[in-house]
C-alpha cells in the first residue's frame, strides 16, 4: 500500500530534485515535440524562421512552409498536448488520493462520459438542431458541448453521492458507476439515430486527437486547465492528511466535506476541458501518478505536481509518436498512449512485485 | 536565332511544364478518379484510404481515412494542391491547413445526375484545366439511359450497407445509395428516415423488397449471398425467396464519379435482365 510512505521531511530534497527532473523533462518533451515530425525542418529552415520571430532577419519565401509547420501547427500542437496531458496527470493523481484507490482515474467521476454524450450529440444533431448556435459557434461548438457534458456529468455525480451532506467515498464511486451507465446509454441512443459517417466520426473522437489544436484555443485551455491544476496541487498537505483516514484528516484540522467537492471540481473542470478540444485520452490519468507512487511514494506534494509535469511530457511525445508513425497519416493519440502505456506500466508492476 | 525560338518555345512551356511536376494530394474516391480522368492522374503524390481507382493510386501513399486526415502529415508531403472532397475532415484539421497557409480545394461532394458534371467541372477549374468535354461526356452517357430507365417498372429495392452483424443497416433518404437506386429503375422502399439505420425483421416483412443492394465487399464480409439472406430480417422478404442479391462495386457505383453513367447501367441491367437499355460507349476513364 502506498499510504505507508508519506513524505517524511528528509524527503523534501527529493521532491525537489524530482520536480525539477520533471520540468526538465517537460521541456526537452516539448523541444522534441516542436522540432520532430513528419514535415523535416532542415537546421537552415529552423534558423531562418527563428531569425524571422525574433525579428532579426525577414523570412526567405522558401522557408515559408518551415514557418507555418513550427507556428502554426506544432507549437499550440505542444502547448495544447503538454496542457492536456497535465490536466489529465493532475486529475487522476488528486482523484487516487481523494478515492483512496490506485486503480481511480477521472473517467471515474464522470467527466469522460458526460463530455462524450455532449460531444456525440452536437455531432448527431450538429447541423439540425442547433443550426443557428452551430452557425454561431462553428468550431467552438463541439468543445462547448463537451466541456458542459463533463463538468455537468460530474456535478450530477457529487450531487447524487452525497447523502445529507455527507459525501461517502463509496457513495460517490457508485453514483459515478450509474452517472457513466446512463450517458453510456444516452450516448448509444444518439449512436443509433447517427448515420455512417457520424458514426466515424465519434469513433474518432473517442480515440482522441490534437491534430485541431490551433492558437486561439491555447489561451482557453490554458486558463481551464492550468487554474484548476495549479489548485489541485494546492490541495496537496490536506490529501496528504486524507491519506491516514478522514477521521483523522478533520482532527488535523480539514474540513474533509470542502476538500472532496473542491477537488472533484477541480479535476472536472481540467480533465472536461482536455476532452473538450482532444477527445478521449485514456491511461494518462492512471498511469502517470501510479509511476510516481512505485518510484518515490504517496507523498501529494511530490506526486500532484510531478504528475502535471509527467502527464505533460507523456502526451506531448505521445503526440509526436501518433503524428509520426503512421505519417503521412496519423494515429489517434489515445492509442498511441495505451499502446506505449500499458505494456510499461505491466512491466513496472512485474518488477515491483519481483523486487 | 534558334536559340531565341527555342527561348520563345520555353516561355509557352512553364504552364504545362509546371502542371506535370505540380504534386497533388487527393482526398475522396470521386475526385482522384476525376483528376485521373482529366489526365492529371501522373501528379497525384498521395490519395486517401476511400481513393481505390484506378489501379495505379493503390501504389500511392496513404493519408489515412478521409474523415480523420493530419495537418503536418498532409503539409509534409510538399503539396502544390490539396484536392479534399467536401466530406473529408475533421473541421478542426481543415481549420488548421487553412491557417497554416496550405493550398486546399474543397470539392461538393453528392449524389445523382446534376452532382457528376458539377463535381468534375469544379475539379477541373481547381487545377485550371478544361473540364468540359469530360463532363459533357458523362452528362451525355447518363442523359441516354434516362428514357429508358424511366420506361422500367421501379422495383422495389432496398441498399444494405453491412449485414455482417446483428440487424442489417440499410439506406433511407439523403443518402449515396438511395440516388442509385432511383437512378436505375428500383424505388427505394426504405422512405421514413434519413442515413443509415439497422432494418428490423418486422419492417422487412412490410416493406417486401424484391431485390436487395450491396458492396461486393460487403457482401464478401457478411459471408456471401447464402449468409445474408439467412439473417432473420432479410430471410422474410420476397428478394430472399427470389435469391435477388445485386453485388456491385462500392467506388464505382456510390462515388458519382466519372463512372457514373457506366455504373448506372450495369446496375439497371442487372435489376432489370430483360429490359432492352442502350450500350454506352467506352470511355477510356471507366
Amino acid at each position: 500500500m502506498h499510504i505507508s510512505r508519506i513524505a517524511p521531511p528528509a524527503a523534501r530534497d527529493l521532491t525537489a530534485v524530482v520536480l525539477a527532473g520533471g520540468a526538465v523533462l517537460l521541456l526537452a518533451a516539448m523541444a522534441a515535440g516542436v522540432l520532430l515530425g513528419p514535415a523535416r525542418i532542415s537546421p537552415g529552415g529552423l534558423g531562418a524562421v527563428l531569425a524571422d520571430w525574433l525579428g532579426l532577419a525577414p523570412l526567405p519565401p522558401e522557408f515559408r512552409r518551415d514557418a507555418a509547420v513550427l507556428g502554426v501547427i506544432r507549437l499550440p500542437r505542444v502547448l495544447m498536448a503538454a496542457l492536456v496531458g497535465a490536466g489529465l496527470g493532475a486529475a487522476g493523481a488528486a482523484m487516487q488520493g481523494l478515492f483512496r484507490n490506485s486503480l481511480a482515474d477521472p473517467g471515474l467521476i464522470g467527466v469522460s462520459a458526460g463530455a462524450a454524450l455532449a460531444a456525440v450529440a452536437a455531432i448527431v444533431f450538429g447541423a439540425t438542431v442547433f443550426g443557428v448556435a452551430a452557425g454561431a459557434l462553428g468550431l467552438w461548438m463541439l468543445p462547448l458541448a463537451a466541456f458542459l457534458g463533463g463538468l455537468g456529468a460530474t456535478l450530477l455525480m457529487a450531487r447524487l453521492g452525497s447523502i445529507g451532506g455527507v459525501t461517502g467515498v463509496a457513495t460517490l464511486l457508485l453514483a459515478g458507476v450509474a452517472v457513466n451507465a446512463l450517458a453510456g446509454a444516452l450516448t448509444g441512443l444518439l449512436i443509433f439515430t447517427a448515420d455512417d459517417r457520424q458514426v466515424r466520426d465519434i469513433t474518432f473522437w473517442t480515440l482522441g486527437s490534437l491534430a485541431g489544436s490551433r492558437w486561439e484555443q491555447v489561451p482557453v485551455v490554458a486558463v481551464l486547465i492550468g487554474l484548476p491544476t495549479l489548485g489541485l496541487i494546492a490541495l496537496a498537505r490536506p490529501l496528504d492528511a486524507l491519506l491516514l483516514g478522514e477521521a483523522e484528516a478533520f482532527h488535523l484540522g480539514h474540513r474533509v466535506e470542502a476538500l472532496k467537492h473542491l477537488a472533484v471540481t477541480l479535476a472536472a473542470i481540467a480533465v472536461a476541458a482536455g476532452v473538450a478540444f482532444t477527445g478521449l485520452i485514456g491511461f494518462v490519468g492512471l498511469v502517470v501518478p501510479h509511476l510516481l507512487r512505485l518510484g518515490f511514494g504517496s507523498g501529494h506534494r511530490l506526486v500532484l505536481p510531478g504528475s502535471a509535469l509527467l502527464g505533460g511530457a507523456l502526451l506531448v511525445l505521445a503526440d509526436l509518436a501518433a503524428r509520426s508513425l503512421a505519417a503521412p497519416a496519423e494515429l489517434p493519440v489515445g492509442v498511441v498512449t495505451a499502446l506505449l502505456g500499458a505494456p510499461f506500466f505491466l512491466w513496472l508492476l512485474r518488477r515491483k512485485a519481483a523486487a | 536565332m534558334r536559340r531565341r525560338a527555342l527561348l520563345g518555345l520555353a516561355a509557352t512551356l512553364p504552364l504545362a511544364a509546371r502542371a506535370a511536376e505540380r504534386r497533388l494530394v487527393t482526398v475522396g474516391g470521386a475526385v482522384t478518379e476525376t483528376v485521373f480522368a482529366l489526365g492529371a492522374g501522373s501528379q497525384v503524390a498521395a490519395v486517401d484510404s476511400t481513393s481505390l481507382f484506378p489501379a495505379p493510386v493503390r501504389a500511392l501513399p496513404q493519408v489515412g481515412y478521409l474523415r480523420s486526415l493530419a495537418p503536418e502529415g498532409l503539409i509534409s508531403l510538399n503539396p502544390d494542391l490539396l484536392l479534399l472532397s467536401d466530406e473529408a475532415g475533421p473541421p478542426q484539421a481543415i481549420a488548421v491547413l487553412r491557417a497554416a497557409g496550405a493550398p486546399v480545394a474543397l470539392i461538393p461532394d453528392g449524389a445523382g445526375a446534376a452532382a457528376v458534371p458539377r463535381k468534375i467541372l469544379a475539379i477541373a477549374q481547381a487545377l485550371g484545366l478544361e473540364g468540359r468535354p469530360l463532363a459533357e461526356a458523362v452528362a451525355d452517357d447518363w442523359a441516354r439511359l434516362d428514357a429508358p430507365v424511366a420506361a422500367l417498372r421501379p422495383v422495389r429495392a432496398i441498399f444494405v450497407l453491412s449485414a455482417a452483424r446483428g440487424a442489417p443497416l440499410v439506406s433511407g433518404r439523403g443518402t449515396h445509395a438511395d440516388a442509385l437506386l432511383g437512378a436505375v429503375g428500383a424505388e427505394n422502399v426504405l422512405r421514413d428516415f434519413t442515413g443509415y439505420r439497422p432494418l428490423s425483421a418486422e419492417a422487412a416483412a412490410l416493406l417486401a423488397p424484391e431485390a436487395i443492394v450491396m458492396m461486393q465487399h460487403a457482401l464478401a464480409e457478411a459471408g456471401g449471398v447464402d449468409a445474408v439472406l439467412r439473417t432473420t430480417a432479410l430471410a422474410v422478404t420476397p428478394a430472399a425467396a427470389a435469391r435477388r442479391v445485386m453485388a456491385v462495386d462500392g467506388a464505382y457505383a456510390l462515388g458519382f464519379g466519372p463512372r457514373a453513367a457506366h455504373a448506372r447501367r450495369d446496375l439497371a441491367a442487372l435489376l432489370h435482365p430483360r429490359a432492352n437499355l442502350p450500350s454506352l460507349p467506352a470511355r477510356p476513364w471507366v
